[in-house]
């Protein structure tokens, strides 16, 4: 791959590869933007949700995924939390010069794949291709549109005391599954990344539990950083239960020799819910019925105080503070 | 003591400062002023006591020194101004003037053990306070522990719902009674009342156990076996027979506790010294009115179960400091276990019905009573090392006493410095004073950082403490230390963030009164490990102190940290580390392959750890000496593979060594020769392995490699210092010893000497631990030096 000057070379790029990797036709005039109906929320209290996300990950292919389905599920699930329907992407690649054309087209098959799975379709885009060292092979940027149905309103500041926490299933699987790709460290472990869309689940979740307060995707920073974000931003504390948070043998494994906690592991398909106690069980079931909850778990609740703090109750009566991450995961003990 | 008519009856002013109300100074005064035949007054105001006294020149003369000699117990003067009192009629009696309210200077009182003369009459039947468990006077009892707010009167403290009776009150206005203005001075009439009940509070009568009350109820239900719950003055404990192991094993197991050594009370010396060692300093300390935990040798055959401090050479012991204690322990001839009343690594419990829920399925019976702890105390924990009583955690008896401030140290903002992570304590300077709060523990605990925040707002109140600035560790992680940047930010002070190590040094500089513009000090700081200025993490360092600057000099050989915080936990990774740093994994496993750390290393995944270590992939790089012991003693198999308690290596390491051994060493020790590491004087640990693995080969026993390493490391430490001395060539021929691995006796006692003996005078820490629990006093005095350049 050259550095295109948005001439020709860029336009076999796009004609040749990208659009029908990705499903579109090359017949179809190219225009500058797309244009997208929403009848469905003309005039019916329905509101449209809007995000974008960058994508870079070292390597470009893990067990479980690569780069391209990260792509697509990470802004799919941007867009799910917040109660949304996802209806169409855009993509954009920045591409590093050199980058060989096999390896694109394989993330261009595998975010096509994604986008099928997920139920949306990619719409618009762009490509460039940057001088080699100006990137890192590729990077990708998704932005997407979906719908958010007339109800649903989920907000932090619904947080109540008493509410309960739901977790989707293992943590730290897409965190490990990195590390183990990356190969420098002859870790030996069977892990995947549990990169997955999330809308189905969350669709699932919010008509069993329709007074759900709130739902956050579970990503970098891994659960504690998604606590801390609820408990400060709704001035409530938090109290997870060791035991009751679901961490694979595998990469409980990973974290004891490495010294990782799995709190602070990334995800790419985990939620974490905030439901009210009463709708709690019906909650837990609506998540256990879908594919992607199966493993799910009540993990802790929301206690009135300290406003802003999260607890750990470990498996010995220890409580311990669940901080954001503060640069590595640096040693305090003296 | 300057008048004009030095032999005339004449007036004399004297303003005393220090710790002098509340004690039963102005008493004191009283009765020493009729003896001598002086008229005159006494008061306590803002600033300590006044005392005006008139009289012949002759009398005067010999009254300081006769009020000098009778000082009460707990009064303590940390300053003395006379001048002349005019007056214009001499005043024909000696007065005792009613307070005058102001702003308060003079110290809190910590909580002091009961006196002999409260004992004797709590022993005595023929007293009405015979088994009154709250028995106390001037001169001794709760001080601290139970005060909400000053000035310390009674209705300031958790005394105030118990109205004095007839008796207590005359006792009370009597300025000839041992009891004149005790605040918590209390009967069986008037006082709180001990109570015993089951833990479910289900009914049961006291002639179940043909007691005397509930005291000897609950010292009989100790004696068959059972776990009490016992409230003490400074929180709960939890109590069981001591020689019972069966009990003890079943304490262990409930609180989740397996391996940290227990402390035990005994009813008197002789009791102790059936199991201990007690030398002159052990038992002055186990007598003082402070009463700590002393850590003492074990007698050998010990007739306790080992589990009361599993593989420690040394016992904790205290002396009963309540009469409550007392009573219990009056028919015992062999010690209680009497460990603090808390879940894993949350703190002591004061609160009954607290205690009743947290530690519910512990304790099936609990000895309560109703006077609120309003302030947690643990109990102080000492050891004698090199020739000095030396305090390992400073919290009942101590805290918070006022620490006076070397020379130079005056006209000082209110600083407020918050301490580090584990064991923590905060210090405050007011008024050229330092106060450094109770040990707090470990604060990432939830209960402990929030009884941290409750204590701080008690101390800014009781103190009337307004902060002008802020000392923190320089660690980012800090919670202390994030808490002093939000408190920075929101009163818009002057933060100091201090390194770790500079503020060890200073703690020490402080505690022995090293003045303020005392040129750079040669500094040996060895702990667990503390933020470097590099960002790195340091622990291990050689170098120049003062107040005002810490400039490294020397390092141990960094090491890596595998798993970073695992590390800590798990010595054998530090064992691990070390191959790798000295002799090579593969060259490890071939020539010392029947090694029982062999074999437990065979079994990790060592191709991920050797990874680690090349890449530093959550293996960040340190040169803390604690983690080079925690190599050892898991190279030796003395550590357990997951520790449970912090330092435990290091402890059961040392505690491997038998009597006498340390002596025989001569050659065989193993030596870290000092290196070049760039501009720095390296301290390197590499060539201790081939030795120290070789003896483990061949058999030697591990007392004597142990010994060999405790001996190795001070001639080593010896050289490097002397070395740096050379190099850098500081104007006195000082040395300060500091950071938590100095609480290792073995090797203080071996440096000190080896020190003294070639002319250096060493300065290390026994007033305040050595280990972080000293180190917010040493982030005040940094920040206080900082404060007046
Ligand atoms: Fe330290
Ligand atoms: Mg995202
Ligand atoms: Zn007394
Ligand atoms: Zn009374």
């Amino acid at each position: 791959l050259s550095h295109g000057s948005g001439g020709k070379a860029m336009r076999d790029l796009i004609e040749g590869l990208i659009l029908p990797a990705l499903g579109a036709s090359s017949t179809t005039p190219l225009e500058d933007q797309a244009r997208i109906d929403v009848p469905e929320i003309v005039g019916n209290g329905g509101r449209i949700a809007f995000t974008t996300d960058s994508y870079v990950v070292d390597p470009l292919s893990f067990p479980g995924g690569d780069i391209g389905t990260l792509a697509i599920n990470g802004t799919v699930n941007d867009l799910a939390v917040g109660g949304a329907r996802p209806t169409v992407l855009s993509c954009s690649l920045i591409l590093e010069e050199g980058l060989p054309f096999a390896i694109l087209e394989k993330m261009m098959c595998s975010m096509a794949r994604a986008a099928q799975a997920a139920g949306v379709r990619i719409v618009t885009g762009d490509t460039k291709v940057v001088p080699r060292g100006s990137a890192d092979k590729l990077f990708i940027n998704t932005a997407g549109i979906g719908i958010i149905p007339k109800d649903v309103n989920l907000e932090i500041a619904r947080i109540r005391p008493g509410d309960q926490l739901l977790l989707n299933g293992h943590l730290g699987d897409h965190g490990a599954a990195i590390l183990k790709a990356r190969g420098d460290l002859a870790l030996d472990a069977d892990v995947q990344s549990d990169c997955q869309p999330l809308h189905r689940i969350i669709a699932a979740l919010l008509a069993a539990a329709p007074g759900t307060r709130c739902i956050r995707d579970v990503t970098r920073g891994g659960l504690a950083t998604v606590l801390n974000e609820f408990a400060q931003g709704a001035g409530v504390g938090m109290r997870i239960v060791e035991d009751s948070i679901p961490v694979r043998p595998a990469v409980r494994g990973i974290c004891e020799v490495l010294g990782l906690d799995p709190l602070y592991l990334a995800n790419e398909g985990k939620l974490l819910a905030v439901v009210p106690a009463e709708e709690a069980g019906a909650a837990l079931e609506a998540l256990r019925a879908c594919p992607e909850g199966t493993n799910a778990e009540i993990i802790g609740e929301v206690l009135p105080n300290p406003p802003g703090r999260v607890v750990l109750s470990s498996h010995f009566g220890g409580e311990r503070i669940v901080d954001m991450l503060v640069g590595e995961q640096l040693p305090r003990i003296c | 003591m300057n008048t004009v008519f030095a032999d005339e009856p004449h007036g004399e002013c004297i303003r005393v400062r220090g710790l002098v109300q509340g004690v039963g100074f102005r008493p004191t005064v009283w009765r020493l002023a009729q003896e001598l035949a002086l008229t005159g007054e006494i008061l306590n105001d803002s600033e300590g006591v006044l005392i005006r006294i008139w009289g012949e020149a002759e009398d005067l003369k010999r009254f300081l020194p006769s009020l000098l000699e009778s000082l009460p117990p707990l009064a303590r003067i940390d300053k003395l101004e006379c001048s002349d009192w005019v007056v214009g009629k001499p005043p024909d009696s000696f007065r005792i003037i009613a307070s005058e309210r102001g702003a308060i200077h003079t110290g809190v009182l910590p909580d002091a053990a009961s006196c002999d003369d409260c004992v004797r009459e709590t022993l005595d039947p023929f007293n009405r306070r015979y088994r009154y468990p709250f028995t106390n006077c001037t001169h001794c009892g709760p001080r601290f522990s139970i005060l909400r707010k000053i000035p310390y009167d009674r209705a300031n403290t958790s005394m105030a719902q118990f109205p004095l009776c007839e008796d207590c009150r005359s006792e009370y206005e009597n300025p000839d009674d041992r009891r004149f203005h005790a605040q918590p001075t209390a009967c069986h009439v008037c006082g709180p009342k001990a109570r015993l009940r089951r833990q479910d509070g289900s009914p049961f009568s006291l002639d179940r156990f043909t007691s005397l009350d509930d005291i000897d109820a609950a010292a009989n239900l100790l004696r068959t076996g059972e776990i009490v719950l016992i409230k003490g003055i400074g929180g709960f404990h939890l109590a069981c027979d001591a020689a019972n192991a069966s009990a003890v094993n079943r304490l262990r197991e409930r609180k989740g506790r397996p391996h940290k050594p227990l402390a035990l009370m005994a009813r008197d010396i002789e009791v102790i010294a059936r199991y201990a060692e007690v030398g002159e300093l052990d038992r002055r300390a186990l007598l003082s009115k402070e009463a700590p935990i002393v850590l003492l040798k074990r007698r050998e055959p010990l007739s306790l179960p080992d589990s009361v401090a599993p593989g420690m050479c040394r016992l904790g012991f205290m002396l009963p400091y309540t009469p409550l204690h007392h009573l219990l322990l009056r028919r015992w001839e062999r010690p209680i276990v009497l460990t603090s009343g808390n879940l894993t690594d949350a703190p002591q419990i004061t609160d009954e019905v607290e205690a009743i829920e947290a530690l519910d399925g512990i304790a099936d019976w609990i000895l309560s009573h109703d006077r609120t702890i309003v302030n947690r105390v643990d109990d102080s924990v000492a050891v004698v090392a090199a020739g000095e009583l030396r305090l390992l955690r400073r919290a009942r008896g101590y805290a918070p006493a006022p620490l006076s401030l070397p020379e130079g140290f005056s006209g000082l903002p209110q600083i407020l410095a918050l301490g580090s992570e584990l064991k923590n304590t905060f210090c405050l300077i007011k008024d050229d004073q330092a106060i450094l709060s109770q040990h707090m523990g470990d604060l990432a605990d939830v209960r402990v950082w929030e009884e941290y925040q409750i204590q701080l707002a008690r101390y800014r109140d009781l103190f009337a403490h307004e902060p002008e600035r802020i000392a923190i560790d320089a660690h980012p992680g800090y919670h202390a230390s994030q808490l002093g940047q939000k408190i920075s930010e929101e009163l818009g002070l002057p933060l100091d963030q201090i390194q770790h190590h500079h503020a060890h040094a200073a703690a020490v500089l402080g505690e022995r009164a090293i003045p303020i513009d005392h040129p750079l000090i040669l500094t040996v700081a060895l702990d667990g490990l503390g933020y470097g200025l590099d960002g790195a993490l340091w622990g291990g360092e050689l170098f120049l102190a003062n107040y005002h600057r810490c400039q490294r000099i020397g390092r141990l050989l960094p090491s890596a940290l595998l798993g970073g915080e695992q590390a800590m936990r798990e010595p054998w990774r530090n064992t691990l580390a070390q191959i790798f740093l000295s002799i090579g994994l593969k060259n490890f496993i071939e020539e010392f392959p029947d090694l029982a750390i062999t074999d437990w290393l065979k079994k990790q995944p060592l191709a991920v750890y050797e990874h680690m270590w090349r890449q530093g992939t959550r293996a960040p790089s340190c040169s803390s000496m604690g983690r080079l012991f925690d190599a050892v003693a898991a190279a030796c198999s003395l550590a357990p593979e997951r520790l449970s308690f912090e330092g435990q290596a290091a402890m059961l390491l040392e505690a491997a060594i038998a009597p006498g051994m340390i002596e025989k060493i001569d050659d065989g020790a193993y030596l870290l020769p000092v290196v070049t590491d760039g501009g720095l004087l390296g301290l390197d640990p590499r060539p201790l392995w081939q030795p120290l693995l070789s003896d483990l080969r061949r058999g030697l026993e591990l007392s004597e490699i142990s010994a060999r390493f405790h001996v190795g490391l001070a001639r080593s430490l010896y050289s490097w210092i002397e070395e740096g001395f050379q190099r850098a060539n500081p104007d006195s021929r000082k040395i300060v010893l500091c950071g938590g691995v100095f609480q290792n006796v073995t090797l203080l006692e071996l440096l000190q000497t080896q020190l003294q003996d070639s002319g250096f005078e060493v300065l290390a820490s026994a007033r305040l631990p050595a280990n972080d629990g000293g180190l917010s006093f040493g982030q005040a005095l940094v920040s206080a030096a900082r404060a007046l350049s």
